[in-house]
């Protein structure tokens, strides 16, 4: 198997004095779509933290694409085609819709051709956005907000997409939306690492799952097989 | 350009008001003391109100811009010219200079150190007397002159601070509207989320804050040469926290609010002379009040009213340009959603606006006053 895009050896982070991840691996392949599920404090933000510059790796490495992350600033791992949607969607609240996602193409000045395809795009994926493209982002209900913090970082170019808890704070309905977007995402080539406290939705579309428990993974196994040992549901899964 | 009609506007009263009213001493004097004023507040909000970066030591740049002018023409005998050159690089060094460290800090954290700079500043002109004259500050600066064309009356300074005051406008508008722009406004209240778009969000605030310092300069050292005489008090605290009042009290996050500020600020000391005594106070309470009551600023609470009349057939009016003045909360009957938690975050005037708001209540107006050419200006 070739190098996989994105690779993460014996990772550890802390804040302050406090490890929250004693050392992870993981690995994400070009194409895959890879969840990460574990509960509140497993330490799944703080992994992404990591991997997009926000915290400094207190030791092991992460290799993406051939490149050391582990000391770029967070503006140099999205150039490299790092993108991650945040926890909580983050869209920038005062700016309009259509300057939020010139906003996520922010790296990809040099090729305006590919924004403006892009830009259309993710209208026609999201038809909501397109109809109030003039909008205050701010003024979005959540779910809107979430698509368009899913738009905004598709705009970046990802050759890695980082979700962190889409379905947080939305209605059922809509996080079946997002889900299915997300795989639909998937299925075009966006290479994804999802990463959810809602195991089950999240495993209903990944190809292979890691479970992360108090700063390990404690279970890495294709996720039709996580979903369906009753054991492991019963340990790690919460139901 | 539908962008720059405000511009344009902008352009036509400043050009129409010295010929409906001339000679007139709130046209020439007050006009341009509101002018300087301006220019300080423009800079000045496009590190406020759009990077959402406070800063409680503006005045510093103000005073490193006047002194360079006023030491290397009165002590050295240079030509006014290269004199601001000077003037504008030597502000742009300290700028760059404390803004890596500075920036890193946040909310009042970040207040704390530009108010500490700006009171360094304001020491070490009054401490180093050799070259800034201490106390007393230094005279006699020669006038600025354009090609034979010298800067020596009320009415030409006009022209001169009404031109510079334009070129600030256009190009802080320009600036808004374009990439880097929209860089800075992703940083106000939603930093990490700037930097997970590929925004160097350090070098951006970086540049915002030497933009707004150069700015300062730039009006420093016309100040000097207008007034021919600088001393330390034209630049201390109080300077500082007139100058955010402008932008806080016009609507923060607005160019067109940071103007209207500081012609307030500029006016109103002068029109309430009559009272006497009661100056101070009366100011006071009208700044308390417009704060009350236009919480988002003259410049918003007037947009807000002008959203809020009523129309024929009850749609909304078309507001002005977003690059012009970003709206505040949806307008009643835009059928927007039910903001939810995320929506909430990043009120436009929330961590910067507080700090302000209290200031500007206890802001001494007898300083303005002192620091504004209408007071200390000899009949010309």
């Amino acid at each position: 198997m070739a190098e996989p895009l994105l690779e993460v050896r014996g990772l550890r982070g802390r804040y302050g004095p406090v490890e929250v991840l004693h050392g992870l691996d993981l690995e994400v392949a070009a194409g895959e779509l890879v969840a990460l599920v574990g509960a509140n404090g497993a330490g799944k933000t703080t992994l992404l933290h990591l991997l997009s510059g926000l915290l400094r790796p207190s030791g092991g490495s992460i290799r993406f694409a051939g490149q050391d992350l582990g000391r770029l600033p967070p503006h140099r791992i999205v150039a490299a085609g790092l993108c991650q949607v945040p926890e909580g969607r983050q869209v920038f609240a005062p700016l309009s819709v259509a300057d939020n996602l010139r906003l996520g193409g922010y790296a990809q000045r040099h090729d305006p051709a590919w924004l403006a395809a892009q830009e259309a795009r993710i209208y026609e994926l999201f038809p909501i956005l397109a109809e109030r493209r003039h909008q205050l982002a701010g003024t979005l209900s959540g779910g809107q907000q979430q698509m368009l913090a899913l738009g905004r970082a598709l705009l970046g170019r990802p050759r890695l997409l980082l979700l962190d808890e889409p379905s947080m704070g939305l209605a059922p309905l809509l996080v079946a939306e997002i889900f299915r977007v997300v795989g639909e995402l998937n299925r075009q080539g966006v290479t994804i690492l999802l990463v959810e406290q809602n195991a089950r939705a999240a495993l209903g579309i990944a190809h292979r799952g890691y479970v992360l428990e108090t700063g390990r993974v404690v279970l890495a196994a294709p996720a039709a097989t996580l979903l369906a040992d009753t054991g492991i549901q019963r340990a790690y899964l919460g139901y | 350009m539908k962008r720059l009609r405000g511009w344009w506007l902008l352009a036509g009263v400043l050009i129409a008001l010295p010929l409906l009213f001339p000679n007139n001493y709130y046209v020439t004097v007050v006009g341009a003391a509101a002018a300087l004023h301006a220019i300080l507040a423009v800079g000045l909000n496009l590190l406020m109100g759009y990077a959402g970066q406070i800063s409680l030591g503006h005045a510093a740049f103000f005073g490193l811009g006047a002194y360079s002018s006023a030491i290397l023409t009165t002590r050295y005998g240079w030509n006014p010219w290269p004199a601001l050159g000077v003037g504008l690089v030597l502000t742009g060094l300290v700028a760059y200079g404390i803004a890596r460290p500075v920036l890193r800090l946040k909310g009042h954290y970040l207040a704390m150190a530009t108010l500490g700079f700006g009171i360094i500043i304001h020491i070490l002109l009054v401490q180093t007397g050799d070259l800034t004259g201490g106390p007393d500050g230094i005279g006699e600066i020669p006038p600025l002159s354009l090609f034979g064309w010298t800067v020596d009356t009320d009415e030409r300074w006009y022209a001169v601070l009404a031109a510079v005051l334009l070129l600030v406008v256009l190009l802080a508008l320009n600036l808004m509207d374009s990439r880097p722009g929209r860089a800075l406004r992703a940083l106000h209240g939603a930093e990490i989320a700037a930097g997970l778009m590929g925004i160097d969000t350090a070098a951006a605030k970086t540049a915002v804050f030497v933009l707004a310092a150069l700015s300062a300069g730039l009006a420093g050292s016309l100040f000097a040469h207008q007034q021919a005489f600088v001393s330390p008090d034209s630049f201390n605290f109080f300077v500082s926290i007139e100058l955010v009042t402008m932008v806080v009290l016009g609507g923060i996050a607005s160019t067109w609010g940071a103007i209207l500020g500081a012609v307030i600020l500029t006016l109103l000391p002068e029109l309430l002379v009559v009272f006497e005594d009661y100056e101070v106070l009366i100011f006071g309470a009208i700044l308390m009040l417009i704060m009350i009551f236009l919480p988002q600023g003259l410049a918003g609470g007037l947009r807000e009213l002008w959203a809020r009349r009523p129309t024929h057939d009850g749609a909304l009016p078309p507001g002005p340009p977003a690059s012009l003045a970003p709206p505040g909360p949806p307008a009643p009957g835009s059928g927007s959603p039910p903001r939810d938690k995320a929506a909430g975050t990043a009120p436009r005037d929330r961590a910067i606006g507080s700090v302000p708001r209290d200031q500007a209540t206890g802001t001494a107006p007898r300083d303005l006053a002192s620091s504004s050419p209408s007071v200390s200006q000899d009949a010309a």
